[in-house]
């Protein structure tokens, strides 16, 4: 490269065709990070269209608004799209933008491999929806239990085009989170040590580990299954040739506990950024979150047979993964308390961000306690396949995973775009989140303690099941005119929105020392990184963190 | 640190993952079932395991062109380069020959819990020494090149940690497969 700044070079406006181009050919970071996040939001849309079409259907008992084919389609496709098309992808894709901004890096260690992830993601996606116009989507559940997803039981399509799809994404995960592992361990600026990263880089480690470890897992079941529907395996066949329905189970459930990790480390991460930074305290602990994270990513292993309570495993391994489960609550709970002590006494700025932060905390505690209640097993076969279940994990996924994320949008959406999100939207949307999420998920916890199956497409009208039923559907329809006050935000704020600094909420971390959004070379100048705060020590140069023993 | 070695040492941790839990399935078949036929009555350990050990013999020659490559001698690497090429080819065509042998009698993916196992076990073991040839066809074409070499030294480097991989998960397949049937 020559010896002239890139930003002093003039810019030539590109026709649009070349814009356009910037993007299907970018090798950069950032737009690959806002590649991922778009494409995420565009399934988080069909994923939740897809979710009120269920809430239609369930309003009233024993209605004929879809056909129970349609419906067994639809829940199959909400719960794939919204763990594999939006969660792994949205948290990807903002730990693409923000990890080598946050260690003060160029770019990801490996740019092109980073570009070939997120295609694997793009067309993985349009595959499996691909499966509407091939013949029917996949309809045997998100986590497709054999030998119903098996030949015989279910002849369509949708589970071939549902395996490979995954199949395509699983691959492009391993390589996004090799990327970011690599990024994180080889390309920090000098001065960031292990013990200066950011929470946000941290979470980010330990959930790549995951993926790149518990993938393979699904990889394997899946080509399992491909064998046994194209090639007439028998692996889960439960025939007199052999096979077993149960390994189907062990192995979808040794990658799908270690990936509810997946989908809530990087939650943590953004939480334990924006929680500071809004009560203006350096965070809580920071060595006890780290640890407590690394323990959960440990522990997340061992855990997997707590969905399984209802197979009749045995006793003993039934108290060993109750027990198990029960202990993962413990590093859990350290970082309730940990972001808690981080408000404590603090001087809290009640932003958008800082708003579904709190939610994040108060939702996700709520779910994370039914959690230990299903971990004792008599209680799980009680509520077991009911809509206990489904209360459970939209409390985790939602008022967890997807709070989170809305905290992050409203964080770091001045340092993507430029420009700040409108707070007195921000603040009709916020709430509207929270009327909605709880009157649709609230109820549906009495729904599965009264035994209401889950996955079933209409209901008989037995006590209470009509008016809880007809609440929860309100409740969506509500969530959906929040999530439409987001998108309206987005595009007026994209437009009009105020001018951001380069670091309007008086941050700490790297990402904020560069201008809003960054120029592609991300830095003209890195920081000195002397602490875990150094736009702090930059500041306050009288009174920096490293002085308090805090480097 | 070096970003390319770290990486596929991630990517063979992951595969690693990948094979140990198709080793589990097989393992678990084994025990479990009974359904005829098995590994015992069909498999010709002595034969697979000649050519296992042109397999073996490979991650040999690859080390040896490695420490030709380290010791600037262009040469040395790629004669060690084809060598190993060559012993990969030939446990690729053993195994083709045992497939063969094994569909002449009938025992197909589809036949039974042990065929599609064994199948699957090997076969995508196989995909993967198919895979590494290739790799290692690139780095010979790229070693023509003095440039290359005396620059990319990693690039060879790295490929060589991936066929000492396939080459590991072959002796714990070998074992589990061909040597329990002596059990
Ligand atoms: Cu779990």
């Amino acid at each position: 490269m020559s010896d002239i700044p890139v930003t002093s070079l003039p810019h030539a406006i590109p026709h649009p065709r070349e814009r356009m181009m910037s993007w299907v050919a970018s090798v950069d970071h950032k737009q690959i990070g806002i590649l991922y996040m778009t494409t995420a939001f565009f399934f988080f849309l069909c994923g939740g269209v897809e979710a009120l079409l269920m809430r239609a259907q369930l309003a009233f008992p024993e209605e004929h608004f879809l056909s129970p084919g349609a419906y067994d389609q639809i829940f199959t496709m909400h719960g794939t799209t919204m763990v594999f098309l939006f969660g792994m992808p949205v948290l990807i894709g903002l730990a693409n933008y923000l990890v080598p901004l946050m260690i003060g890096a160029r770019d990801v260690a490996f740019p092109r491999l980073n570009a070939f992830s997120y295609w694997l993601l793009f067309f993985g996606g349009l595959m499996l929806y691909f499966s509407f116009f091939a013949g029917g989507a996949p309809n045997v559940g998100w986590f497709s239990y054999a030998p119903l997803s098996e030949k015989p039981f279910s002849t369509s399509p949708g589970i071939d085009y549902w395996a490979l799809s995954l199949l395509v994404l699983g691959i492009g995960s391993v390589a996004a989170g090799i990327n970011l592992i690599v990024t994180i361990l080889t390309l920090r600026v000098k001065g960031m040590t292990i013990r200066r990263l950011p929470l946000f880089v941290w979470m980010t480690l330990v959930t790549s580990i995951l993926i790149v470890m518990a993938l393979p897992a699904l990889n394997v079941d899946l080509v399992m299954l491909l064998i046994d529907r194209k090639l007439g395996g028998n692996f889960f066949a439960m025939a007199a040739t052999g096979g077993s329905a149960i390994l189907w189970q062990h192995f979808f459930w040794a990658f799908g506990h270690p990936e509810v990790y997946i989908l809530a480390l990087p939650a943590f991460g953004i939480i334990s950024e924006v929680i500071p930074v809004f009560s203006r305290k350096a965070i809580f602990g920071y060595g006890y979150i780290a640890a407590s994270t690394v323990a959960i990513g440990i522990l997340s292993f061992a855990v997997w047979a707590h969905h399984m309570f209802a197979v009749g495993l045995g006793r003993p391994w039934d108290v060993a993964f109750a027990a198990g489960s029960m202990l993962i609550a413990i590093p859990t709970g350290v970082k309730i308390f940990n972001w808690i002590a981080t408000m404590w006494g603090g001087s809290i700025r009640f932003t958008t961000s800082m708003l579904y932060a709190i939610g994040f905390l108060i939702f996700f505690t709520i779910g994370g306690l039914s959690g230990v209640t299903l971990a004792v097993f008599p209680i799980d076969w009680q509520v077991h396949d009911t809509y206990y279940i489904v209360a459970h994990l939209h409390y985790v996924l939602f008022g967890g995973t997807a709070f989170a994320v809305f905290a992050g949008l409203y964080y770091w959406f001045p340092k993507f775009t430029g420009r700040m999100l409108s707070e007195r939207l921000g603040k009709w949307n916020f709430w509207l989140t929270v009327i909605g999420f709880n009157t649709t998920f609230m109820v549906q916890h009495a729904l599965g303690i009264l035994g209401m199956p889950r996955r079933a497409w209409t209901y008989p009208n037995l006590p209470y099941w009509g008016i809880l039923n007809l609440i929860s559907s309100i409740g969506a329809f509500i969530l959906g005119i929040a999530i439409l006050v987001l998108i309206v935000n987005i595009w007026v704020s994209l437009k009009h929105g105020e001018r951001a600094s380069d670091n309007p909420w008086g941050a700490w971390s790297l990402e904020w020392a560069t201008s809003s959004p960054p120029p592609p070379e991300n830095f003209e100048k890195v920081p000195p990184v002397r602490s875990r705060r150094p736009l702090w020590d930059l500041v306050h140069p009288d009174d920096p963190d490293w002085l308090h023993g805090n480097a | 640190m070096n970003r390319y070695k770290l990486a596929m040492v991630l990517f063979i941790l992951s595969e690693g993952t990948f094979f140990g839990l198709l080793i589990l399935a097989y393992v678990y078949f084994r025990a479990t079932t009974g359904s005829e036929p098995i590994a015992a009555h069909v498999l010709d350990p002595l034969k697979t395991g000649i050519f296992s050990v042109c397999l073996f013999a490979s991650s040999g020659t690859m080390e040896l062109g490695i420490k030709s490559l380290r010791k600037k001698n262009f040469a040395g690497l790629r004669f060690w380069l084809v060598a190993t090429i060559l012993l990969g080819a030939t446990f690729l065509v053993g195994q083709g020959m045992e497939y063969l042998h094994l569909y002449r009698s009938d025992i197909t993916i589809s036949r039974n819990i042990f065929g599609t196992s064994f199948f699957t076990l090997t076969g995508f073991h196989g995909l993967h020494v198919f895979l590494g040839l290739v790799v290692l066809l690139i780095m010979l074409g790229l070693g023509m090149s003095k440039d290359f070499l005396a620059k990319h030294e990693t690039a060879v480097e790295v490929a060589s940690y991936y066929w000492h991989f396939v080459d590991v998960v072959w002796v714990v397949i070998f074992t589990v497969v061909y040597l329990w049937v002596f059990l």
